[in-house]
């Protein structure tokens, strides 16, 4: 078995206070009572739209100046809403569940492995 | 065929097989392709001098496995791979090749890896670029200098393409497996996007090494033989390989002495390869009998191949026929350059008028000179020379090679000529 992280990503512009929104609600409860279910859900969380975002740097290597600004790191037309940790038994497996995620029609979902934690 | 293009074909028809299976046995499709390309070295080294052993499949799969052991073995020293390779013991030597037969898979579980090996080089998580390159290092055994000679890319960046593809492979678990039935028609066709897109980087004028093409038209037909060959109820891989023989066998008149391209209209029929076309029919009909009357896009590309691989010429060649070929295939595909080479049949079936009429319906070819280029055609047959320099003229600045910049060039040197 492996570990993905489903990436839940929403159009910038469309109206969401938070995913599950309203709306999606219902679609996303479905979808997080089939998953436990079946084994398959181990967390997710959704997330505040950007405009709560604040971006963090710290320049010039650890310890140094910390840096904070308002808003998300990308200006980028699609943006991180919420994500789901699936564990599945391959890639064609975890594809078939990211594919009934309501992100996934409502916006994007980008599926990423899980790199293990080195010992 | 000499004796190393024997050991050559051999390993390229035997190596895939020994592939599939070994990858499916050690679960890991990177150790099994080092494994096999190791493999290969020490038969190209042996063989020469023992001969080709009868059995060479085997010969392969016992130094494979042996070769994947040790470097399964050298992994585990470093990570968590010793349960694989502990399962295996120790390799057989090359000369058992008793027990090694007797370990070879059965015909049809053979047929159930390659089919597997195929799906999982043009997996859809893979890039089409990705595709292509897994497919002709892993199913072709091409080298990668060769295949990136083939795409003009620097050898290092087909390397990294590859190493790439095989590390999206392991680490997010592409699984090594035959896709379902639902999801069959969709992957089915990825793969044999990939080869088609094999063959017409073949015939791609867009420069590259003349002698790396031919090969590349070889390694598809290839290709599309293993398809059919393991898929003989799919409709559409016979087509394809109907289709690439069809289309191959007029390779040989496609370029003159001096390497210029000959056009369709203009190619020497008695160059064109019978049998390939005679086998290429017969893949053709038998798709047909298939596809119970509804054809796919390759199918009815495969027809219009046949349909000017069997006309006695340009002239005689039943324009009726393509032009209702090509409508089918704009019911399904449509694209701007299946309008253009309605078009080219229209003007052939009912002359220029029709023809420019046909052309100047096509929006989106205004930056191709292949739409300039039969715009001029009709124009000349009209009368309006003048016109038809000018289109000539856009074309020879739109077109994308050298070669085919040459060729329209002679063409309005020709019409200019005529406008005195």
């Amino acid at each position: 078995m492996a570990l993905y992280v489903a990436l839940c990503y929403y159009d910038r512009d469309q109206p969401w206070d938070s995913v599950p929104d309203k709306e999606s609600t219902p679609e996303y409860t479905e979808f997080a009572r089939r998953t436990t279910e079946a084994g398959v859900m181990r967390g997710g969380e959704a997330l505040h739209p950007v405009t709560m975002s604040t971006t963090i740097t710290v320049s010039g290597g650890k310890g140094g100046d910390v840096l904070v600004t308002d808003g998300p790191y990308a200006e980028a037309k699609e943006v991180l809403a919420g994500y789901f940790l699936l564990e599945a038994a391959d890639l064609d497996e975890a594809i078939a569940w990211a594919a009934q995620i309501p992100a996934a029609w409502r916006g994007k979902i980008e599926l990423r492995p899980v790199a293990p934690a080195h010992a | 065929m000499d004796a190393t293009g024997t050991l050559v074909e051999v390993l390229k028809g035997e190596g895939p097989k020994v592939l599939a299976t070994l990858a499916r046995t050690i679960g890991d499709l990177a150790v099994a392709e080092d494994a096999l390309s190791e493999a290969t070295i020490t038969a190209l080294d042996a063989w020469p001098r023992t001969g080709i052993p009868d059995n060479p499949r085997a010969w392969l799969a016992v130094v494979a496995r042996r070769k994947a052991l040790d470097l399964l073995r050298r992994e585990s020293a470093r990570a968590a791979k010793e349960a694989a390779a502990f399962r295996w013991g120790t390799g057989a030597a090359p000369d058992q090749i008793e027990e090694a037969i007797e370990a070879m898979e059965p015909e049809t579980s053979l047929r159930d890896d390659m089919l597997r090996l195929i799906f999982t080089c043009c997996h859809p998580a893979l890039s089409r670029e990705a595709q292509v390159a897994l497919s002709l290092r892993t199913l072709a055994r091409l080298e990668v200098p060769a295949i990136a000679r083939a795409f003009l890319v620097p050898e290092a960046t087909m390397a990294k393409r590859l190493v790439r593809a095989r590390a999206k492979i392991t680490t997010a678990r592409i699984p090594y497996a035959i896709p379902s039935d639902t999801e069959l028609p969709g992957r089915l066709a990825a793969v044999l996007a990939v080869v088609y897109l094999i063959a017409t980087e073949a015939h791609a004028p867009t420069g590259g090494d003349a002698v790396a093409r031919v090969d590349l038209e070889a390694e598809a037909v290839r290709l599309a033989r293993l398809l059919a060959s393991l898929m003989p109820d799919e409709p559409e891989a016979l087509s394809l390989l109907a289709l690439l023989l069809l289309t191959s066998a007029r390779t040989r008149a496609r370029t003159d002495a001096g390497g210029n391209p000959v056009t369709l209209a203009d190619q020497d029929r008695t160059r064109w390869n019978r049998a390939a076309i005679a086998e290429g029919s017969a893949w053709l009909s038998e798709a047909a009998t298939r596809s119970g009357g509804v054809a796919g896009p390759y199918q009815i590309q495969a027809h219009l191949a046949a349909a000017h691989s069997t006309a006695p010429s340009w002239q005689k060649t039943d324009w009726d026929r393509i032009v209702g070929l090509y409508d089918l295939l704009g019911s399904i595909t449509a694209s701007p350059v299946v309008a253009l080479n309605r078009a080219v049949a229209v003007t052939e079936r009912d002359g220029p008028e029709a023809g420019l009429a046909a052309l100047k319906t096509i929006a989106g070819l205004e930056y191709s000179h292949l739409w300039h280029a039969a715009l001029a055609d009709n124009l000349r047959r009209l009368g309006c020379t003048s016109d038809a320099a000018g289109e000539l003229h856009a074309a020879v600045t739109l077109a994308p090679s050298e070669v085919e910049q040459r060729l329209l060039q002679g063409r309005l040197r020709t019409v200019r000529s005529e406008l005195g």
